[in-house]
């Protein structure tokens, strides 16, 4: 029995700490979120160097060659720092399919580049403007024409898809079957300058992360931009229990999410308690009296059985295939509720000062509220549970 | 990161599991764990101590403890699956709990070579059943308060003051009692570890009838109870040290998780039963949502006590783990328990003996219980002072 980071991943974590420390602290942050890209090539080049975008990527094809819970480690940290950029949209969503579904030749044009920080992917999985991205519901589909697909869709909330070179795009190219395993629906590497492919930013209350809206008119791609391991991966899938293609990397992404929430609560809570130490009224601090210390310790109780999840979901997504899609489900709902009730005690506790722009807790509150909807709400995970647990 | 256990435990689990198949007491494996409890006494109690007598022959008592006292000097893992396998199995809970989990561990650490040797098999036997002397009248959370006072007179200590929420004191043959030695020390340090003889002369039993209608704790009244002085464990006047070495052995970590998951696995098939608007209950969207929501909490619980078990195993001291679960699983109790009588409608609120009665009454039982034990062993306030004061490095509050 070992339910704990190895000590290969606490080391990542404390280098990872300290990067960020050092290159993204909460004033480059704020430069960032206000510049339109809301990306910093700079930062994004170090965090190439350290060899973080590649964490998933295998070794021969010039990665780290590890697995999500690495990758968790990170987001963790990142969520901490509540960094911006396309980390989670390109290292971690896009690497999956590809590695999981690319040919050998799209995983060689391009996984080497994403690892090295030179190009950045992303992926569009759901139509529709609701918090239920079911994938085995698109009904958009991708029409054959002359050897080829043409793309016709939009795809709304696709994260950083204004920085995009490259797009995995969801498009249904067969009936869903009532096997588990194979839902009929492809994903397609969309250059991110293709002919036909429209960007629009979203406006979101969050400011440290970018979404747009993608929109696909007649957008023609040649027969090599199908993910084709998509049948073998659906076997594979059927076998492991994992689920269809959009699903796994679904599954990817709520854990990285829910790593990301846990990260950004715990900080959030240790920043108002460093606070309360030293905001005095009545002549002694704020910290002493019960009512704030139960609210702090309320929210603690909370983010330490989250972590737990965020830990085996993440773990599960590798070694254990079949109870994956259940334990991250499980991690993205708990996570981001944490998160979402962590970060407003946070501001609580900080008292008038956390409710002003100055002050950094409005940050972490407003990640908790993207990342609530991001990825399948509250809700959506919850009836997954449901219906994973047969009820 | 891994989940599995080795070859050696996975033959320890083996082993433990055909003899539990085979030596569980049948009724008990059929009676709802935590559920109604009749009275203890005559036969039931006679039963419960052959139960504990048939498990230490089979060497599955204690087994954390050293060679020389009777035990296999288990490791952590080995010890966190025989409690998850006991819950597992139904079997019926240790009479013999209270020592074997409170005054044996103490006793190895702090007793006299007399002591470990006269004390140490009975506790393991069950011969001896022990209750717990902390509570009083006006020492509940701040237990260092604790009045009861023990005048040294030759070679006895006389004691005089009142013990409160004692459990099974009415089935105990004796009861490891915190007194105060030295009324003039700081509060912390004037109080003093003994064994007391329950059939002493000047020990008076006032049961305390619970809300759940059993009778299972006591007042216990003490008026010039002679104690001989070879019954103090550890050093004079420092008895605070000796209780607080031993005060919570997180040994059953999963076991008490184990019990949660079981608990809800008897609220989804309370949900499956239940009935909304003609169709089972387990099928309203809402039901669901709040089902898994609490199937959540409980998985989060038991990984939990997976990463608990880890540092434990590594030997890192912990901190306030255990506060966190203490707080996280009563709680979590006691909302399982509310969901299972709100989806039985009318009949939920059904007690011992009722017509139409679901699961025995186990549900407002269990309601009732798990609230004691969020206020008991350290109320919930008090697990939230410890997490904000010694985990988050908090102020005393004034």
């Amino acid at each position: 029995m070992d339910f704990a980071l190895s000590e290969e991943q606490e080391r990542l974590r404390d280098a990872a700490r300290e990067l960020l420390a050092a290159e993204c602290p909460m004033e480059r942050v704020r430069k960032i979120a206000a510049e339109p890209s809301g990306h910093d090539a700079a930062l994004w080049r170090a965090f190439a160097e350290a060899g973080w975008l590649g964490v998933l990527v295998p070794d021969a094809l010039g990665g780290a060659g590890l697995g999500l819970l690495d990758a968790a480690v990170l987001l963790h940290e990142l969520g901490r720092a509540v960094a911006p950029g396309p980390f989670l949209a390109s290292s971690v969503a896009a690497v999956v399919a590809l590695r999981e579904a690319g040919t050998r030749a799209q995983q060689e044009r391009w996984l080497p580049a994403l690892a090295a920080g030179e190009a950045i992917a992303t992926v569009a999985l759901f139509e529709g403007l609701e918090a239920r991205p079911d994938g085995g519901a698109l009904r958009d589909r991708a029409a054959r024409r002359g050897g080829g697909f043409l793309l016709d869709g939009t795809r709304p909330f696709v994260p950083y898809g204004h920085l995009a070179d490259l797009v995995l795009a969801a498009f249904r190219t067969a009936r869903a079957s009532a096997g588990a395993g194979y839902d009929g629906v492809s994903l397609f590497a969309v250059p991110g300058d293709a002919k036909g492919l429209k960007k629009e930013l979203l406006v979101s209350v969050d400011e440290t992360r970018r979404e747009c809206e993608l929109r696909l008119r007649g957008v023609q791609l040649p027969r090599e931009a199908l993910l084709e391991r998509r049948e073998r991966a659906a076997g594979a899938a059927r076998a492991s229990g994992a689920g269809p293609l959009v699903a796994r990397v679904l599954d990817a992404c709520a854990v990285a999410i829910a790593a990301e929430s846990l990260g950004g609560a715990e900080r959030a809570l240790e920043r108002a308690v460093e606070y309360v130490k030293v905001r005095e009224q009545f002549g002694r601090p704020v910290g002493s009296f019960q009512a704030v210390q139960h609210m702090a310790a309320e929210a603690a109780a909370r983010i330490e059985p989250a972590r737990a999840l965020v830990w085996y979901a993440a773990w599960a997504f590798d070694a254990r295939p079949k109870d994956a899609p259940l334990a991250a489900a499980m991690a993205k709902a708990a996570c981001c509720d944490v998160y979402r009730a962590v970060a407003r005690t946070a501001v609580e506790m900080h008292g008038g000062i956390g409710f002003t722009w100055e002050n950094d807790m409005h940050f972490y509150l407003k990640r908790s509220l993207a990342n609530a909807a991001a990825f399948g709400d509250g809700d959506w995970h919850r009836e997954r549970v449901a219906e994973l647990s047969h009820f | 990161m891994d989940l599995d256990l080795t070859p050696e435990e996975e033959r320890f689990q083996g082993e433990l599991r055909r003899w539990l198949r085979d030596n569980v007491p049948a009724r008990a494996a059929r009676a709802p764990r935590s559920g109604p409890r009749e009275e203890l006494g005559g036969a039931r109690l006679a039963a419960l101590k052959a139960w504990q007598r048939a498990l230490d022959r089979a060497g599955y008592v204690a087994i954390g403890w050293p060679r020389e006292y009777g035990g296999r000097g288990a490791t952590v893992m080995e010890q966190t699956i025989l409690g998850e396998e006991l819950v597992r199995a139904r079997a019926p809970a240790l009479i013999g709990q209270m020592g074997l989990a409170m005054v044996g561990p103490t006793l190895i650490q702090w007793g006299t070579e007399a002591q470990k040797r006269e004390l140490l098999p009975k506790i393991r036997s069950a011969e001896h059943v022990w209750c717990q002397g902390y509570s009083e009248p006006g020492a509940g959370s701040d237990l260092a308060s604790l009045q009861t006072r023990a005048r040294r007179e030759g070679d006895h200590f006389v004691v005089s003051g009142r013990k409160i929420w004692t459990s099974n004191a009415q089935i105990a043959d004796l009861m490891f009692c915190l007194v105060r030695t030295n009324p003039d020390a700081p509060k912390h340090h004037g109080i003093s570890y003994v064994l007391i003889d329950m059939r002493s002369p000047g020990i008076e039993l006032r049961p305390l009838v619970q809300m759940t209608g059993d009778a299972g704790f006591n007042e216990v009244l003490f008026d010039g109870v002679r104690v001989p002085v070879e019954n103090l464990v550890g050093p004079l006047d420092e008895g605070w040290k000796v209780a607080n070495t031993t005060l919570v052995h997180e040994r059953n970590m999963l076991g008490s998780t184990t019990q949660t998951q079981q608990l809800f696995e008897g609220l989804l098939r309370v949900a499956r039963r239940a009935r909304r608007g003609g169709r089972p209950a387990s099928e309203d969207p809402l039901v669901r949502q709040r089902l898994a929501e609490l199937k959540i909490r409980v998985e989060a619980l038991r990984f939990l006590a997976y990463r608990n078990l880890t540092a434990a195993l590594h030997r890192r001291k912990g901190g306030i783990e255990a506060s966190i679960t203490k707080l996280a699983t009563t709680e979590l109790n006691h909302e399982l328990a509310r969901t299972a009588i709100e989806l039985l409608g009318l009949t939920g609120p059904l007690y011992r003996g009722s017509l139409h009665l679901e699961d025995g009454g186990l549900w407002p039982y269990q309601f009732m219980f798990s609230l004691g034990m969020i206020i008991g062993g350290g109320t919930s306030q008090i697990q939230k002072n410890i997490i904000a004061q010694r985990g988050l490095g908090l102020p005393r509050s004034a």
